[in-house]
């Protein structure tokens, strides 16, 4: 591994080891708190773990494990750090700031706008180069931003939610501008938003409460999610619990029949795993709807509310997609208990 | 800060204009009360005095200087105070804002027992053939004393305002610890540092007593303007309210230069969506800092 990292911060219950192959692009997600700037800012140098190790092909980041501690200032990282709000230096050009990072490298001034200029033609950017950034929208500016941070020709490029302070319009123009500079390229990126990392991203780690909860190439992440967070946003009903030779049971007891599929996952009765299933394989009645293979759960309706032209029905932690009349004719309101089916062939059953 | 608005509500309850408009005819009735006492004919030769240029140029001389010391100093100690933390940082704090409130005839004494001829470090100068108290130098001392705080406070304000995201961003670039002060902090606080070092001048060109105390009144060597106001005020009291009033005037253009408007240019890219400067200000306000003056 060219790229590795492995923090605890005690104060934050921050434990997290990762590490990058060349060239290889990682989404971090997870929900407000659980540390993903933690980790950013710990690679950078701009915060300091109580113990752990980090190297980038062959340079030691830090060490603080064992008797003699090492600790490189960020300056010597190579560890360009990208925000969600651009933070272009106020009093310089657009060309001056993409060019700060070649000039605190030391190359001469003329060289380092010929490196700034052709960056900034890369983010499609040429244009605004005599600019301040007061001038510039928000979407230019992060663009510019990227090709700063791309200027100082960084070993591991963090992006720290790029995307998370532009407009509807702007978001996606850098989204497809990062998905070019990214390619081939050493990064971190951490984002809310899982096209980011369906798009810009080799694998994804999910970070809940200080720790890794689920990694993964991006795809089987959001196929076959592990955790509740992943399975939040790839959109699916998730319940963990033990493999039976039928499905899964829960911790709270209740069976869940699904199709698992053994030859991707031979594992036996007695493992830990989880089954899955989308909103839209749910159907929702208000009797108890027996018959053989299926699902069916008695759940107190939460919430409803419109999802593209469905309707979402939230029941203690599970969601159902069906069409408005179907909400009308079964009279759905919060507070009704109603049975929700799922036939156990829409049901994925695979080891955690 | 009060600057209307073009438009809009101001939500000020009209009663406090009238409040604060008594408060600026305080300040601005003593000044009308001067002028009126001006003895306009005789006005240019009254400061165009050999003893009232000497004492001006001396003024302006030692004032640029002491304001000098005090960006040499005062923005190292601003940095220190605003951005790292130590043990006794807000008791160095307190210290160096203590020349704020305290008598400067105080300040003159406490320089006297350092740089005097039988003070803590004058005894040692002395040995080596330097002379500080009742010198040009001692007036520098003096004014850079009780002037130092005034660019502290309003450059440290300035820090805080501006947050340190910027240089950690610089620092991820690549750059060192000293290129992220040339070219990234001190440029972001520009603003704050120029309206400092003008507050400091000006009071160094308003300093009395601990120039008096600690430097004498010799002419042309440590009689500053004000002291020569002071002097001609028993004597002369026509040459005293000329005088003032060129004082005035020097102080007025001065901080006028640099008052024009709040938020000079250059003072930062307002981020979209974001006001990282008010939570940094907030911040500040809640770490209880006196605030700073811009």
């Amino acid at each position: 591994m060219s790229f590795h990292v492995q923090a605890t911060l005690g104060t934050r219950g921050f434990d997290v080891g990762l590490g990058l192959a060349p060239g290889e692009t990682v989404a971090v997600l997870g929900p407000n708190g659980a540390g993903k700037s933690t980790l950013l800012n710990v690679i950078a140098g701009l915060l300091r773990p109580d113990s752990g190790r980090a190297e980038i092909d062959g340079k030691v980041l830090f060490d603080l494990d064992g008797g003699a501690s090492t600790w490189t200032a960020p300056h010597h990282r190579g560890t360009a750090l990208l925000a969600q709000e651009p933070l272009l230096f106020p009093h310089l050009s657009a060309l001056e700031n993409v060019a700060f990072g070649p000039r605190s490298a030391g190359i001469r001034r003329k060289t380092a706008r010929e490196s700034a200029r052709k960056w900034l033609a890369a983010v499609d950017a040429g244009e605004l180069e005599a600019r301040r950034p007061a001038e510039l929208s928000g979407g230019q500016a992060q663009r510019v931003a990227v090709a700063r941070a791309l200027a100082a020709n960084p070993e591991v490029l963090l992006l720290d939610e790029p995307m998370a302070a532009l407009d509807i319009h702007a978001a996606p123009l850098l989204r497809r501008l990062l998905k070019k500079v990214l390619a081939g390229r050493r990064a971190i990126i951490i984002t809310h938003d899982v096209l980011d990392a369906l798009m810009l991203a080799d694998r994804v780690i999910i970070l809940e409460a200080g720790r890794i909860t689920e990694e993964g190439p991006t795809q089987e992440v959001l196929q076959r999610p592990r955790s509740r967070f992943a399975a939040g946003l790839a959109g699916l009903n998730l319940f963990p619990g033990t493999l039976t030779s039928t499905g899964i049971r829960t911790a709270e007891g209740l069976e869940v029949a699904g199709h698992q599929d053994e030859e991707v996952f031979p594992a036996g009765a007695g493992q830990p795993g989880v089954a899955a299933f989308p909103p839209s394989a749910v159907s929702v009645f208000l009797t108890d709807a027996h018959g053989s293979p299926r699902n069916s759960f008695a759940v107190t309706v939460t919430d409803l509310e419109q999802h593209g032209d469905q309707i979402r029905v939230r029941a203690d932690g599970m969601s159902a997609d069906i069409t408005p009349a179907a909400s009308a004719d079964l009279g759905l309101a919060p507070g009704m208990t109603v049975y929700f089916v799922i036939k156990a062939a829409a049901v994925a059953v695979y080891p955690a | 800060m009060g600057q209307a608005r073009a438009s809009g509500y101001d939500g000020i309850p009209r009663w406090i204009y009238g409040i604060a408009a008594a408060g600026g005819l305080f300040v601005l009735l003593p000044l009308a009360a001067m002028a009126a006492r001006v003895n306009w004919p005789q006005f240019i030769p009254l400061v165009t005095s050999d003893s009232s240029l000497t004492a001006l140029g001396l003024s302006l001389r030692t004032s640029a200087a002491s304001t000098a010391l005090c960006i040499v100093f005062g923005v190292p100690l601003a940095l220190v105070l605003a951005r790292s933390t130590f043990p006794g940082q807000r008791l160095l704090r307190a210290f160096v804002l203590l020349p704020l409130v305290l008598p400067p005839v105080v300040g003159g004494i406490a320089l006297l027992y350092t740089f005097g001829r039988q003070g803590l470090l004058g005894r040692s100068l002395e040995v080596a053939g330097i002379q500080i108290a009742f010198s040009t130098t001692a007036v520098v001392l003096a004014q850079t004393f009780v002037a130092l705080p005034f660019l502290v406070v309003s450059l440290e304000g300035a820090l805080r305002t501006a947050g340190g995201r910027y240089e950690a961003v610089a620092a991820t670039l690549g750059a060192r610890p000293t290129t992220v002060l040339r070219r990234v902090t001190v440029p972001l606080v520009l603003p704050g540092l120029a309206s400092g070092a003008v507050l400091s001048f000006a009071r160094s060109l308003g300093e009395f007593g601990a120039t008096l105390t600690f430097a004498g009144s010799l002419q042309g060597v440590t009689r500053t303007l004000p002291l020569e106001i002071y002097l001609q005020r028993e004597t002369d009291a026509d040459a005293a309210v000329a005088l003032s009033l060129v004082l005035v005037a020097v102080a007025v253009t001065v901080v006028g230069l640099t008052y024009r408007r709040p938020g000079t240019p250059g003072r930062r890219s307002a981020p979209a969506g974001a006001d990282p400067a008010g939570a940094d200000l907030r911040r500040a306000a809640a770490g209880g800092r006196p605030d700073g003056n811009r």
